[in-house]
């Protein structure tokens, strides 16, 4: 049930989230970990949030909370009009669709022995919907969407290249129509002018099925070139949040100012090179 | 610390819970002891119930296994029924026995396959490799059985081994260099027996282990810094396939007691193997339980040792790993 | 001045399972002179890594050298006698792998592995190897190599790691270093520290660096040269202000448009597209005649089909591979 109408427009709330567990160091000692510490931010529909932060900020614990993957301490997730911390098994099965997840290492989440016909169709199978036919082309569709040919759909992702990997990946989250794509890292194995390619893709996927993305990244100049908001973690929390523009042109935090510095003192490009 | 002293623990929980259940399997199953002397009709049916009365045969079970924990802790583990004697020392003595067969073998055995496995991991692919492989192929086909057979035929043919036995007739008499000569004649064919039984699998653990190893990245950067080649294979190469080794060394020292009994048998070694065999088809059930215990504590014992070393090796179970 | 190494015509292949062969380097050509820092630029595909690890000949079994020497300090590495080479590994040339987290060995001491490689070279006794140790590490770390020395690889950070593998780099004062993406998997600002890091070595103890990477913005600033590489062939090699401040080489070019705008400076509306390279990097193994680049290339002509261009210089240190100069 929405509480006002203005929360209804946000696709994503995350209100206080914090996340503490236990983590056996050595075989002896456990020590408590905090990973979140009231976090607390939103995503309206066909909007780009970049999560930016060093590891250890806690961005990809973040991911998994909100993809409900695991579970958080206290705080809530509202997406759309449901509670997911409050949300039993079978109604979460429901919500999974429409939050998906891309990881940096399609290598590790990839069946390697799968054909990317299989792997773009397992979420069809999982969740049991459509006839043969139907996931037949749906699939091909998909394949086609991100940009690979169907003559890949019966190879297998050891003849791909990185870029086609993620390409597959981005491909198999798209299956069940999903409304919020987490990109957990997602370009950072890949080369530069492969990243373009993708980012490139994921724009046109944006506008084309009105996504969100949760753009999660270190990279600070690629960060601010995707997203409408930006917001920064740093040990579990947030030091810095608000519009890109904004962010990008006066940074306050120390920890942005120095993710922003690092980025920068990188610039390669000449003046004349870069005007379009 | 704290582990270690959880472990024992554990340990002696576990001894416990193994001395209950074979105490409550040898008293479930039927028949005992006298059984035998009943089917001779010179034992009178009295001298009978009276005997059994004697070794609390009729008494109820805890009672008697409360008996039973006491002669432990006095050192005796009971009673023998065949041999008249409590059944401590005689565990000992044959146990004793087939430990000097079984270490020997097993030390032997490991100072085999730990050389011969790193060689053959290193030249992995070419021809001393797969003719090791075909060879250890060949071995792990053969049952113990058949080699300690074998070896016995080996034994008569050629008169150069005895056939058997601890020691030959006219042992005391000998010197002491010629009893230490008899002794090792008489092993030689037991501990080669298994040996060559356990080499095979051994070779191939070692094997895998050091293939894979010498696979790894690190391997690579350290050839890449000009260390040499035996430092590569015995130093860095070995430290890394320490772990599954250390877990299977482990394994070989759990089964030191339990191991040998086919060869005992087959080559008449007077070791823990026959005595438990005896006494399981006489129902000899002090010393049947007393058997299993000590192999049990071997097990544990084994166990707990590579847990030890592992800790010692592998610096990534003791040490803390760095915050991300 | 004299080069310190000298490479011509290298020429590597790949044999596959399949017993097909598979070049990586397609005949590279490059020198590098003493103190300077050469940065090779290549994505996936373009035969960088197979060229870190040929210069000292450590390519995996299925690898085999087809052509070319690699002159370094008067001998040909490639043709150099075992005992020889491994005088010049780790001794003479530095080498720096991929993946901190898997170079070093997990169940040995930092130190220690850091005293293996001065005691593979040098004959010291257990102290001075010591003191020699803690010496090397107090060049990259600033504070603690006590507690470095004594720490296994699990308990340091991924930026300690690679400062480590710097250290065994280092440890024998090489000629030259060579570091395969040394900051690859690293923090943003992890990343600044070690380059920084690389300056001040190279200016400290004066050897020569090649720097290999995929990624132009860690080069940017550091690097003296750079050579782009691209299918296993040199496109463009040259003084790092001109390849960056004027690209010639389409490849180059087109790489260098790809990155993301500066953040400084308001070039590109946000959200835009960014521009592209079509298609993929070749498959080595079903080559074409012609350039290399040509199926992706915007400024492609008739020749540039049936032909692969040769190295043309267009200033005494720049040099391109390209039809549009000549070829």
């Amino acid at each position: 049930m929405p509480v006002s109408n203005k929360d209804a427009q946000h696709l994503l709330q995350v209100q206080n989230l914090e996340k503490r567990y236990v983590r056996a160091s050595t075989v002896s000692q456990r020590e408590e970990v905090t990973a979140l510490r009231g976090v607390s931010l939103s995503i309206l529909p066909q909007v780009t949030l970049a999560l930016v932060g060093e590891s250890g900020s806690g961005k990809s614990t973040l991911a998994r909370c909100v993809a409900c993957l695991d579970k958080p301490t206290s705080g809530t997730i509202r997406f759309g009009s449901d509670e997911l911390t409050k949300l039993n098994e079978k109604d979460l099965r429901a919500i999974r669709p429409k939050i998906q997840l891309v990881f940096q290492d399609p290598a590790n989440s990839l069946n390697p022995r799968w054909t990317a016909f299989d792997i773009v169709s397992e979420p069809f199978v999982i969740q049991q919907r459509f006839s043969n036919q139907e996931r037949r082309e749906r699939t091909f569709a998909l394949l086609e969407s991100v940009g690979l040919s169907s003559q890949k759909a019966s190879q297998r992702p050891a003849e791909f290249s990185g870029g086609q990997r993620q390409r597959l990946a981005i491909a198999r989250a798209l299956a069940l129509e999903p409304q919020l794509l987490i990109l957990d890292e997602a370009l950072s194995a890949l080369d530069c002018s492969i990243q373009a390619q993708i980012v490139n893709l994921l724009f046109e996927l944006q506008s084309s099925l009105g996504l969100s993305y949760l753009f999660i990244t270190h990279d600070f100049a690629m960060a601010a070139h995707v997203s409408d908001e930006i917001v920064v973690m740093d040990h579990g929390q947030i030091v810095e949040t608000g519009p890109t523009e904004r962010i990008a042109r006066s940074p306050k935090h120390p920890v942005t100012q120095r993710l922003m510095t690092a980025a920068t003192a990188s610039q390669v490009l000449p003046r004349e090179l870069q005007a379009v | 610390m704290r582990y270690f002293l959880r472990r024992t623990i554990q340990a002696v929980l576990l001894l416990f819970g193994v001395s209950v259940l074979t105490f409550l399997f040898s008293a479930l199953a039927p028949g005992n002891y006298f059984d035998e002397m009943r089917l001779n009709p010179q034992i009178s049916s009295e001298t009978l119930a009276s005997l059994r009365a004697q070794y609390q045969l009729d008494r109820p079970l805890p009672i008697r296994y409360a008996y039973w924990v006491s002669s432990v802790l006095r050192g005796e583990l009971g009673f023998s029924f065949a041999y008249n004697t409590p059944v401590g020392p005689l565990l000992w003595v044959r146990a004793r026995n087939t430990l000097l067969l079984t270490l020997t073998a097993t030390l032997l055995a490991w100072a085999l396959a730990l050389p011969v496995g790193i060689w053959s991991a290193a030249s992995l692919g070419r021809w001393p490799d797969r003719a090791l492989s075909g060879a250890t192929a060949t071995f792990l086909i053969v049952p113990e059985l058949v080699l300690a057979l074998g070896l016995l035929i080996f034994a008569v043919r050629t008169n150069w081994f005895p056939t058997g036995g601890f020691v030959s007739t006219g042992f005391e008499t000998l010197s002491p260099a010629n009893k230490l000569r008899d002794i090792v004649l008489h092993m030689a064919l037991p501990v080669a027996a298994l040996a060559l039984s356990s080499l095979p699998i051994l070779l191939r653990h070692v094997r895998a282990a050091m293939a894979e190893v010498l696979g790894a990245p690190f391997l690579r950067a350290a050839e890449g810094h000009g260390i040499p080649r035996q430092t590569l294979l015995f130093k860095y190469a070995l430290r890394a396939a320490a772990n599954p080794l250390i877990s299977l060394f482990g394994f070989s020292l759990g089964a030191l007691l339990s191991g040998s009994l086919i060869v005992e048998v087959v080559m008449s070694w007077p070791g823990l193997g026959p005595l438990l065999l005896e006494a399981i088809l006489a129902r000899d059930v002090y010393v049947v339980i007393g058997g299993v215990l000590l192999s049990t504590i071997f097990l544990v014992g084994g166990n707990f040792v590579a847990d030890m070393l592992l800790y010692r090796a592998d610096p990534r179970i003791r040490t803390e790993s760095a915050a991300k | 001045m004299n080069a310190l190494l000298e490479i011509q015509d290298l020429e590597v292949a790949y044999r596959s399972t399949a017993g097909r062969e598979c070049g990586a380097l397609a005949g590279v050509s490059f020198e590098v002179y003493p103190g300077e820092i050469l940065g090779v630029l290549g994505e996936s595909g373009s035969g960088k890594s197979t060229l870190a690890a040929a210069l000292l000949r450590l390519l995996p079994p299925n690898g085999k050298f087809r052509k070319g020497t690699v002159r370094f300090e008067g001998q040909d590495l490639l043709r150099a006698r075992q005992r020889e080479l491994q005088k010049v590994r780790g001794g003479r040339i530095g080498l720096i792998f991929q993946e901190p987290s898997m170079a070093l060995h997990p169940t040995i001491r930092t130190g220690e592995q850091i005293s293996s490689v001065i005691a593979a070279h040098q004959a010291l006794d257990r102290r001075a190897l010591r003191e020699k140790t803690l010496q090397v590490l107090a060049k990259v770390f600033s504070a603690d190599a006590n507690r470095i020395a004594e720490s296994y690889p699990h308990q340091l950070s991924g930026g300690q790691r690679q400062r480590v593998l710097l250290a065994q780099a280092i440890a024998c004062s090489p000629a030259l270093i060579i570091a395969d993406e040394p900051t690859a998997s690293l923090d943003p600002s992890t990343q600044q520290d070690i380059l920084e890091l690389l300056r001040t070595l190279r200016d400290q103890l004066h050897c020569a660096m090649i720097l290999i990477t995929h990624n132009p913005a860690i080069l940017a600033g550091l690097a003296d040269r750079i050579l782009v590489l691209y299918a296993g062939k040199v496109a463009e090699i040259g003084p790092a202000s001109e390849v960056f401040g004027s690209p010639q080489h389409p490849y180059t070019r087109a790489l260098l448009k790809c990155l993301p705008p500066p953040l400084t400076e308001n070039l590109r509306p946000r959200k835009s597209k960014l521009t592209v390279i079509p298609g993929e990097s070749p498959n080595l193994q079903q080559l074409a005649n012609g350039c290399r680049f040509e199926p992706r290339c915007t400024d492609r002509m008739d020749v540039c089909t049936t032909s692969e261009p040769a190295e043309t210089s267009l200033s005494r240190h720049h040099a391109v591979s390209c039809f549009r100069y000549g070829g």
